[in-house]
């Protein structure tokens, strides 16, 4: 605790110590309120990080963690090369920039539409209705999926049957489909939410920005342009910055659920994939496991640093 | 001058209505309008379409008959949804780590997030990184089973309640709450009488901080109630499953225990096809109206509480 005081840097010996130690002294009951919360976060946060060395190791059950014994990069060797190693990478990349394509702009044009409503009470309950699927879960939003877009009894088939005179082929074992399912769904689910932000930033603009505007004749569409667009363009390229500093981390439990052996090809993601090799399979390999785990973390770590730098120069604003 | 802009201001709110569109205004606004009125439907046609299907026969649901209304209205599955044991098994379970989670969750970010706050503690920015740190690397998955299992915590129900006790996004919202939306006055005067930092804490932060709480305590509460993912890999015991892993069962795994079954009748077997739709239709509507209900009460303080959370500390 004392040496990182130095960075205060008042170095005047011996004075700055004591008065260190009495400020300490001082906040001792702010440091209890920490005890807990830190202890967790070391716990639970900092210790596992020692366990990356089961990256580089091969792990022995009898041995544990820290006996087991070094082996290099082998592990990482034999991940890339083997053939998963592309189709991983490519299906994780392939959804996110998918999914960052075609979620990230939805919002924004959702809450500039939206924020020119007029009816206020309208405004509420439209508000109310998009906010509501953030909330359920992903199995039973993967449940709903499977259901309605059953190729026989669900609606898809019936809507299909109605227009052709056929049901149509189950695409929910397509390949093909499954990222174009598993993008879409995921927007209809959170393009409400993901538009408060935006929504919160837009009623900060003054009221008389909006006036002199109208004064001057401009059109309500003229001010969406010149007005509310500006106002959002800092809240979305930190947004864009965070989601970019994602594009290898697409959350395990969709993906999960929404994987059959039909549409394994492209739905086969990193995290999934760790999760097989280091738990479900019939001889689990831990070591491998957190070998591909950690390239994946190594990987987002770089990109989220790397996006932050650049939104620092390009748009003066950044995550820390 | 002043009284000039402020009279053109009170024109201007009290009759927004009166003021004749222009035809560009005209097209915008109708083209606004169909857009977000679409998009509204667009959000609600499934899930009316799952609570109508989940009050209609099953016969009507597999042959496609139902559109928006319930068809041949029953609640025919709702009282085998009420059958099902395992259900209330998984009920009781998710209430209880929900409960608990959350309150845990609570204190330990509140606690975290008012010692990140106070401007002259020593040592603050290094503990600050501490925290942040954990959002941008983790030691993974297999090293976090391995000290789940040394633990003891495999196959404990405390292991969906412990180990996740902050979320150090949600310490930052409330952190920079603390900051920005409790004036710093008020602890100066408070230290001034002679106010400790545990009573200021209990006494005055708090009571003043129902806002950030509140949407915390959902953020929270929502993940306990939908989260499965701890759950299906650290217990093997389904009589401590919470309910979104029974649901997994039932909806994606399409697994339906013996124990239903036997309350049937031959002649109800054969009728399983059409009823094992429209279960799942109803266990749906079951799982999500309780999470969906609490919503709409903490919904006034979503801008505010996702505001905050954008704003760095």
């Amino acid at each position: 605790m004392k040496n990182d005081n130095l960075m205060l840097t008042k170095p005047s010996g011996a004075v700055y110590w004591r008065r260190l130690w009495l400020r300490i002294c001082r906040h001792w009951q702010v440091y209890v309120f920490l005890f807990l919360p830190v202890a967790f976060i070391l716990l639970f946060h900092y210790y596992p990080m020692t366990g990356i060395q089961l990256a580089f190791k091969q792990f022995d059950f009898k041995k544990g963690i820290w006996g087991s014994p070094w082996v290099g990069w082998v592990q990482f060797d034999k991940f890339f090369n083997s053939r998963m190693f592309s189709r991983v990478v490519k299906n994780t990349l392939r959804i996110s920039v998918y999914e960052i394509f075609a979620g990230f702009p939805i919002p924004i044009v959702f809450a500039l539409l939206l924020n020119s409503f007029r009816h206020e009470r309208l405004k509420k309950s439209v508000q109310t209705i998009t906010y509501m699927p953030h909330f359920i879960s992903v199995i039973v939003l993967v449940g709903m999926l499977f259901q309605i877009l059953n190729s026989r009894s669900g609606l898809y088939g019936t809507i299909v049957h109605y227009l052709t005179g056929n049901y149509p082929k189950d695409i929910l074992g397509s390949a093909k489909a499954f990222t174009h399912i598993y993008v879409w769904s995921g927007i209809w689910q959170h393009f409400g939410w993901g538009s408060i932000i935006y929504l919160a930033a837009l009623t900060g603009v003054s009221p008389e920005l909006h006036e002199s505007a109208q004064i001057d004749g401009a059109s309500r569409f003229q001010r969406v342009i010149h007005i509310d667009i500006p106002t959002l363009l800092p809240t979305a390229i930190i947004m864009l910055i965070l989601r970019a500093g994602q594009v290898m981390s697409i959350g395990f439990e969709k993906v999960y659920l929404m994987q059959n052996t039909l549409n394994m090809i492209n739905s086969e993601v990193i995290s999934t994939y760790v999760y097989k090799i280091g738990l479900t399979a019939t001889i689990p390999d831990y070591s491998y496991a957190t070998s591909i785990g950690l390239f994946n973390s190594v990987i987002n770590l770089v990109l989220i640093i790397f996006v932050n730098q650049l939104a620092k120069r390009v748009g003066d604003t950044s995550l820390w | 001058m002043n009284t000039v802009i402020q009279t053109k201001n009170l024109l201007a709110m009290a009759k927004p209505s009166k003021v004749k569109l222009s035809t560009a205004d005209k097209v915008y606004y109708s083209i606004v309008y169909s857009v977000i009125i679409f998009l509204t439907i667009l959000v609600l046609y499934p899930l009316i379409f799952v609570v109508s299907s989940s009050f209609s026969s099953g016969q009507a649901v597999t042959s496609g008959r139902v559109v928006l209304w319930p068809v041949e209205f029953s609640v025919e599955s709702y009282k085998r949804v009420y059958e099902y044991k395992v259900i209330w098994t998984g009920y009781r379970n998710t209430i209880f780590y929900t409960l608990v989670g959350t309150l845990w969750n609570v204190s330990m970010t509140a606690c975290a997030a008012f010692a990140l706050s106070r401007p002259k503690l020593p040592g603050r920015s290094w503990l600050m990184f501490l925290f942040a740190f954990t959002m941008l690397f983790n030691g993974g998955l297999i090293p976090n089973f391995l000290l789940i299992r040394d633990l003891g915590l495999y196959n404990s129900p405390w292991v969906l309640i412990i180990p996740g006790a902050i979320s150090v996004y949600n310490m930052i919202i409330t952190r920079t709450f603390f900051q920005n939306s409790i004036p710093a006055e008020l602890n100066e005067a408070a230290v001034v009488d002679g106010c400790s930092d545990f009573r200021y804490f209990f006494a005055i932060l708090l009571p003043l901080s129902k806002a950030v709480l509140s949407v915390i305590t959902l953020y929270y509460a929502v993940g306990h109630w939908n989260s499965y993912f701890s759950a299906m890999i650290y217990l093997n015991t389904r009589n401590y499953w919470p309910l979104q892993l029974f649901l997994r069962e039932i909806l994606i795994n399409n697994q339906f225990s013996a124990e239903m079954l036997t309350t049937m009748t031959d002649e109800e077997i054969q009728k399983l096809q059409g009823m094992s739709d429209l279960l799942k239709y109803a266990f749906i509507v079951v799982a999500t109206v309780p999470i969906l209900m609490v919503y709409p009460f903490i919904q006034k303080y979503f801008a505010k509480g996702v505001m905050i959370g954008s704003i760095k500390g």
